[in-house]
């Protein structure tokens, strides 16, 4: 190695002996300084990366578990004159704690989705006199007929419960999720 | 013999590097995006090729880490 390369080179590239007292009493390698700086940054990145390898196999286990857990329950939600032609029904399915709303939309136009707006799951609320559903928190629209985003931020439809009405009881069958 | 490189020479190299793994890591970061998107809408085809493509671009980023701390010794 050349003898140069082991010199401190201070900022303004002037010789030392140019250079103010106290930097010739503290002097500080500057290319050197810059090098292990920016091999650090690649370091950190490198562990970045790492961070989102492990957001890939979070994924990968919870889709396993999903796939494991099989297909919901059949469930009695309500009965059909329980629910006036325009009116809405809250109810939870498949889990206790994962909120949808029934809609009758017509005399025998049922419709069901999750409550949980696909943008930051806010609970959505029915319009049926507008044909939608609004999410308040960020003026999210979906459309009540498919639940696909038709304003705002949501870009996914809302997931939707596949409804059976048998005589007159209505009955959900299961979990409809779409990206588009 | 293994050819040592000049402290300019090392900064360019750091530099170039650098510069690939900013553009690995940003190409994570959608992949992780896209693969949780397809997830909640369903969609189960892309779960396990997206983490596979995610830890080759790790294992990229790895290489050219140790590519630089080997340069050094």
């Amino acid at each position: 190695m050349r003898e140069s390369e082991q010199l401190t080179i201070p900022p303004d590239s002037r010789p030392l002996e140019a250079q103010p007292k106290w930097r010739q009493d503290f002097p500080i390698d500057w290319p050197q300084d810059h090098y292990v700086s920016r091999r650090d940054f690649t370091k950190f990145l490198v562990l970045t990366s790492f961070a989102f390898v492990v957001g890939q196999l979070w994924i990968v286990v919870k889709n396993y578990l999903r796939q494991r857990r099989g297909a919901p329950p059949i469930q009695q939600i309500a009965t059909v004159e329980q629910i006036p032609i325009g009116g809405a029904l809250t109810f939870n399915y498949p889990q206790p704690h994962d909120s949808c709303v029934l809609v009758r939309a017509g005399q025998n136009n049922f419709v069901a989705y999750s409550q949980k707006c696909t943008h930051l799951s806010c609970a959505v609320v029915p319009q049926p006199e507008k044909g939608r559903f609004y999410c308040p928190c960020h003026e999210g629209v979906f459309d009540l007929n498919n639940g696909s985003p038709l304003a705002g931020p949501p870009r996914r439809p809302l997931p939707r419960i596949l409804l059976e009405v048998r005589g007159s009881t209505i009955y959900a069958t299961g979990v409809e999720l779409t990206t588009i | 013999m293994r050819k040592r490189f000049t402290r300019e020479q090392r900064l360019t190299i750091v530099y170039g590097v650098l510069c690939i793994v900013v553009i690995i890591v940003m190409l994570q970061l959608w992949l992780l995006m896209a693969t949780m998107n397809a997830y909640l809408g369903g969609d189960q085809a892309v779960v396990l090729p997206g983490a596979l493509a995610s830890l080759v671009c790790f294992a990229l980023n790895v290489g050219l880490l140790w590519y630089l701390y080997r340069m050094e010794s």
